[in-house]
C-alpha cells in the first residue's frame, strides 16, 4: 500500500477537525473535532509505525497512549463544560467572556464559586454580537 | 484480487532494494482500493459531523468516522489499535459526548446556531491547512511504499503486548496514573463545592 494514501486521508481528517475546532459554537462539538484530530494524528502514527517495521512499534505504543490521553481530555473536558453550563446557563463558547478584555460586560465577577449559586443561572445575558468576534479566540483558547 | 496481491507482493519484493520500482498509482491493489473506500466515508462522516446543524447526528456521524477510523487501522495491519479504538472511542467517548449533549440540554431538532460566526475564516484556514499539507505529504511520500504482505505480523494482540510490557512499560505506568488523575479531577470538578449531596454529585456518579 502506497503511504500516501493514509498520510494523505489524515490530512484531510485533520483539517475537518481543524475547521470543527474554529467554527463550532457548542463547546461539546469542539470537543468532537479535538477527537477527529487526535485521530488524524493517531492514524499517521500506524501508518509510519507499519512503513518503518520499527522494532520497538513506538508509533502502535504512542497511539495507544494518544488513546488514553484523549479520553482523559474527554473526561476532564466534558466535567468542566458541565460545571461551565451549571454556572453560566450555557455550553456556546463565545458566550464565555468573562475573561476578556475589551467589553467584558458579564454579571459576575468571574470568580463566583460553584457553591455560592443554586442553580443554573444565565449569568452573561447582555451579549454583544460586535464583540464576540474579537473574544472568541480568547474564549476557545 | 489474489493474483493483484501477489503482483503487489512480487512489485514490492524488489520495490525493498530501490525506491524507483514502487508500483503506481494507476494499478492499486486489493487494499488501497478498499481503504480508498473506507476513507472517502470516514472523511464524509467526518465532515458531516462537523457541518451539520442537529447536535445529536454530530455525535452519530462521528460514530461512523471514528468507526471507519478503525477499519482503516485493521487494513494498514494493526488490529489490536483497531480494537482499542472501537472500545474507546466508538464505545465509550461518543457515549459520554451523549451524555456531554443529553446534560447541557442540547436542542433535538435543527439548531441554527451551532456554527458560530466566523465560519468562512474557518473554511479559508483549514481549506488553506488541507492544500498546503496534502501538497507537502504527496510530494514527500509518492514512490514510498508500505510492505505490508511480507514479513513478520506488526499489530497483533501478540506484538503489541510484548512491546508494551517490554520496552514501554514504564510510560504505561505513568499512564495509568494519568488517568486516576483525570477520574479524580472529573469527580472533583463535578460535585459541588462544600460537601453538599445535590445534583452535582448525581451527575458525577452518572459519569
Amino acid at each position: 500500500m502506497h503511504l500516501a494514501y493514509p498520510a494523505v486521508l489524515a490530512v484531510l481528517l485533520f483539517c475537518t477537525g481543524l475547521y470543527g475546532v474554529l467554527a463550532r459554537r457548542n463547546a461539546i462539538l469542539v470537543l468532537m473535532s479535538v477527537e477527529l484530530m487526535l485521530n488524524a494524528v493517531n492514524l499517521n502514527l500506524v501508518a509510519f509505525d507499519v512503513w518503518l517495521r520499527d522494532t520497538l512499534h513506538a508509533g502502535q505504543a504512542l497511539t495507544l497512549f494518544t488513546i488514553t490521553i484523549a479520553a482523559a481530555e474527554i473526561g476532564i473536558g466534558l466535567a468542566i463544560v458541565l460545571l461551565v453550563y451549571r454556572n453560566r446557563g450555557t455550553s456556546h463558547i463565545d458566550r464565555l467572556r468573562e475573561l476578556a478584555e475589551t467589553g467584558g460586560t458579564g454579571g459576575t465577577d468571574g470568580t463566583g464559586r460553584p457553591a455560592e449559586t443554586d442553580g443554573p443561572t444565565v449569568a452573561d445575558a447582555t451579549d454583544n454580537p460586535a464583540d464576540t468576534r474579537l473574544t472568541r479566540g480568547e474564549a476557545t483558547a | 484480487m489474489s493474483a493483484t496481491v501477489s503482483l503487489a507482493a512480487t512489485a514490492t519484493a524488489t520495490a525493498a532494494s530501490t525506491a524507483s520500482g514502487t508500483p503506481g498509482f494507476l494499478s492499486p491493489t486489493g487494499v488501497e482500493i478498499l481503504f480508498l473506500l473506507v476513507g472517502l466515508l470516514t472523511l464524509g462522516a467526518a465532515i458531516t459531523a462537523v457541518t451539520t446543524r442537529q447536535l445529536v447526528h454530530a455525535a452519530l456521524w462521528l460514530v461512523v468516522a471514528l468507526g471507519g477510523i478503525a477499519v482503516e487501522y485493521l487494513l494498514l495491519s494493526a488490529e489490536f489499535i483497531a480494537w482499542v479504538q472501537v472500545l474507546i472511542y466508538v464505545g465509550a467517548v461518543v457515549v459520554l459526548l451523549l451524555f456531554g449533549l443529553m446534560l447541557t440540554r442540547a436542542p433535538i431538532g435543527r439548531s441554527p446556531d451551532a456554527d458560530s460566526g466566523n465560519r468562512p475564516v474557518a473554511l479559508a484556514v483549514a481549506v488553506t491547512a488541507a492544500a498546503v499539507l496534502v501538497t507537502v505529504v504527496v510530494d514527500a511520500f509518492r514512490t514510498t511504499w508500505i510492505d505490508l504482505e511480507n514479513g513478520a505480523p506488526q499489530g497483533t494482540t501478540d506484538v503489541t503486548g510484548r512491546i508494551l510490557f517490554q520496552h514501554w512499560v514504564l510510560p504505561f505506568e505513568a499512564l495509568s496514573v494519568l488517568l486516576l488523575a483525570a477520574l479524580v479531577g472529573a469527580i472533583v470538578l463535578s460535585r459541588r463545592g462544600d460537601g453538599r449531596n445535590g445534583t452535582g454529585a448525581a451527575d458525577g456518579g452518572e459519569r
